[in-house]
């Protein structure tokens, strides 16, 4: 019997998932030691790990080092994915401690169940092999679901566990489904060898088995990112999932998808552009103007801010339609700057509400303004970086992304994205009306901070400011990890 | 003759998995999936993949249809009462037709040219298909197979927080 030629297996390229995946384990049998009043040390263990992940990464920045025969790359585009995905862990962490306590689910194996969903995504942002791409979502997925449904006391968190679980089944059928077809039509699963066959070959858009591969699979991922049409899940389970989860749920994920999307468009299948960018502009509009104009009607805060996280999945696919270098820069950058923004406003909505997902309302906001004025602040700054009102660094994320639709000669999507931005103004403005124009109707009661808390307000405020006055240098950074 | 053997197979699976969701006793569904998975591990022997034949009946077939059997019990599943809504039934209908016509217009129009890979029946004869499965697993796939672990310990820890009784 011949012996197995094992490749070389280069372990600096998954030494961060292997870090956290690390973490996370010993997370989950420290846990047995801990009381129940004390679980919110684990998060600052688990921030540890995550900070030393972070600084894993950066001295990587630059290189673009291949392991495990192609299935796994670190590179820039990588890098800059995973930065998000951890900063948006760790903010989510900062703020779930106080708000388990609150709801009476304090039990701490959450913390390396966000580890565990920050691995997933790590590996989605940095596979090379459909295989790691999908199992990377596998991982993902099924840590959200059971986070959406964490709050066990709560029929609301119930349903959205079982509602995002039975949806995102279906949906990973498809994904699935679409990289057998690729598969299929190519004879590899690597995305290098797909595009170079698909190069040497001549197989183009002639060849329907790798159209329809491209267009399940484009299913598969428009469903993890909310687009419209498939997003009908987002609104029910951003509600019912406990808060800090729906701020995790709405940043990490989405740049997730979004990163093994463009991986596997851009660099997998260049050669379908014409195919996938005129599905895309159908997408993107699509999703953009069901987003807002849902948005618009909406009572429930996090209900409202679930359709925006729709309308903002619109702008991305508006820069991914582009295809080109700015429109892919513009990606980073908004998600990146969306992480702070999001999570920003979300933490707010956990200091205002009270147990039981109670005080969850527009309405509820009244007076807030006044009672707490740098609260106040901190979340019309969240609030204006929504809506894409400059100096805030969701202007310039709309910008490069909708600039870079002009480029490629989206004239119209551009129109229709910059319309879209105009009528989000509206349902964004409406909560501050609420925060400085209306009279309370019940007295506020003094909103308790932890430290925790003010770091996270802290870090989301900086990252939405200084993004937004000093642009140049994250932009630069983002060009220098766009994929082509 | 390989072809009409074929067609029973495959019209038997179809008919089987149909009767998975229509049947309205949770159990009869059940053995109906069964009877799809034995269809399917016909089919892998047909593809000349005999592992992947024996795995379909023994992971499938034999271990989880047992759970899932022995959860319609726990759970004491009753036959579900009434019918669901013509609404429903007709979107599902015509959405299911329309991908038909799609998949139909995709196998007459287009070339379905695909790349022949290096592994043959004379190869899997020769080396066997368990030790080719093996080493692609092994070297190629090292990976995505370590990454399977990550993934069943994620839905083992999910499991216990969402159902013990207490935590």
């Amino acid at each position: 019997m011949d012996t197995i030629a094992i490749p070389a297996i280069n372990l600096a390229v998954i030494a961060p998932e292997v870090v956290l995946s690390v973490v996370a384990m010993a997370l989950l049998l420290i846990n047995v030691f801990v009381k129940s009043e004390q679980k919110g040390y684990l998060g600052y263990l688990s921030i540890a790990g995550i900070l030393g992940t972070l600084l894993m990464l950066i001295p990587a920045w630059g290189s673009s080092v291949e392991g495990f025969s192609g299935t796994i790359i670190q590179d820039n585009f990588a890098i800059f994915f995973k930065v998000i995905f951890l900063i948006s862990a760790a903010m989510s962490i900062l703020i779930t401690d106080k708000y388990l306590e609150r709801e009476g689910c304090n039990q701490g194996e959450i913390y390396p169940l966000i580890l565990f969903a920050t691995v997933g995504m790590m590996l989605m942002a940095s596979g090379t092999d459909l295989m790691t791409i999908f199992l990377g979502l596998e991982v993902l997925s099924v840590s959200l679901y059971v986070l959406a449904g964490f709050n066990r006391n709560n029929i609301k968190s119930n349903e959205a566990g079982l509602k995002y679980f039975l949806l995102g089944a279906f949906s990973t059928g498809f994904l699935l489904y679409g990289m057998a077809l690729t598969y299929g039509a190519t004879g590899t699963t690597k995305i290098a060898k797909i595009a170079s066959y698909i190069a040497m070959n001549g197989v183009s858009s002639s060849n329907l088995m790798l159209v329809a591969g491209m267009i399940l699979m484009s299913t598969g991922f428009a469903f993890k990112v909310a687009a419209a049409p498939f997003h009908m899940w987002t609104p029910d389970v951003y509600e019912g999932a406990p808060t800090p989860m729906t701020a995790f749920m709405s940043v990490g994920p989405k740049a997730a998808g979004f990163a093994a999307f463009a991986r596997v468009l851009l660099v997998a299948l260049p050669a379908l552009k014409p195919e996938w960018s005129s599905l895309l502009w159908v997408l993107a509009v699509l999703t953009m103007t069901v987003g807002n104009i849902t948005a618009l009607y909406q009572q429930n805060i996090k209900r409202m801010l679930a359709y925006s996280s729709i309308a903002h999945a619109g702008y991305i696919l508006v820069g991914f339609t582009a295809g080109n270098a700015v429109g892919t820069a513009g990606i980073l950058f908004y998600m990146l700057s969306y992480a702070f923004m999001n999570i920003g406003a979300f933490a707010i909505i956990i200091l205002v509400g009270k147990k039981g997902e109670e005080n969850s309302n527009v309405s509820d906001y009244a007076g807030f303004g006044y009672r707490h004025p740098v609260l106040g602040i901190a979340f019309c700054i969240f609030l204006f970086s929504l809506a894409g009102i400059p100096p805030a660094a969701g202007f310039i994320g709309k910008f490069y992304l909708f600039s870079g639709a002009i480029q490629a000669g989206y004239i119209w999507l551009a129109v229709i994205g910059v319309l879209n931005s105009a009528a989000s103004v509206y349902y964004y403005l409406r909560v501050m009306v609420f925060m400085y124009f209306k009279e309370p109707t019940e007295d506020f009661e003094w909103v308790k901070l932890t430290p925790a808390f003010v770091l996270c307000l802290l870090i989301a405020v900086i990252g939405v400011l200084v993004p937004g006055v000093l642009p140049g240098l994250f932009l630069e950074l983002a060009q220098k990890a766009v994929l082509m | 003759m390989e072809t009409l053997f074929f067609l029973i197979v495959a019209a038997i699976a179809v008919i089987c998995s149909l009767m998975v969701v229509t049947n309205k006793n949770p159990i009869n569904s059940a053995l109906s999936l069964i009877m799809t998975f034995f269809c399917l591990a016909t089919l892998y022997v047909m593809l000349e993949a005999p592992f992947m034949a024996a795995i379909q009946v023994i992971v499938y077939a034999g271990a989880i249809m047992v759970l899932i059997v022995f959860v319609i019990m726990l759970l004491n599943i009753k036959s579900e009462a009434g019918r669901r809504t013509s609404h429903a039934l007709f979107m599902g209908i015509s959405v299911g037709l329309l991908l038909l016509v799609q998949t139909w217009y995709l196998l007459v129009k287009s070339s379905l040219s695909s790349v022949r890979g290096t592994v043959d029946s004379a190869m899997i004869s020769k080396v066997g298909h368990t030790e080719l499965i093996g080493k692609s697993l092994f070297t190629d796939f090292l990976l995505p197979f370590e990454i399977t672990s990550i993934l069943l310990l994620v839905a083992i820890v999910g499991a216990v927080v969402l159902s013990k009784k207490k935590l």
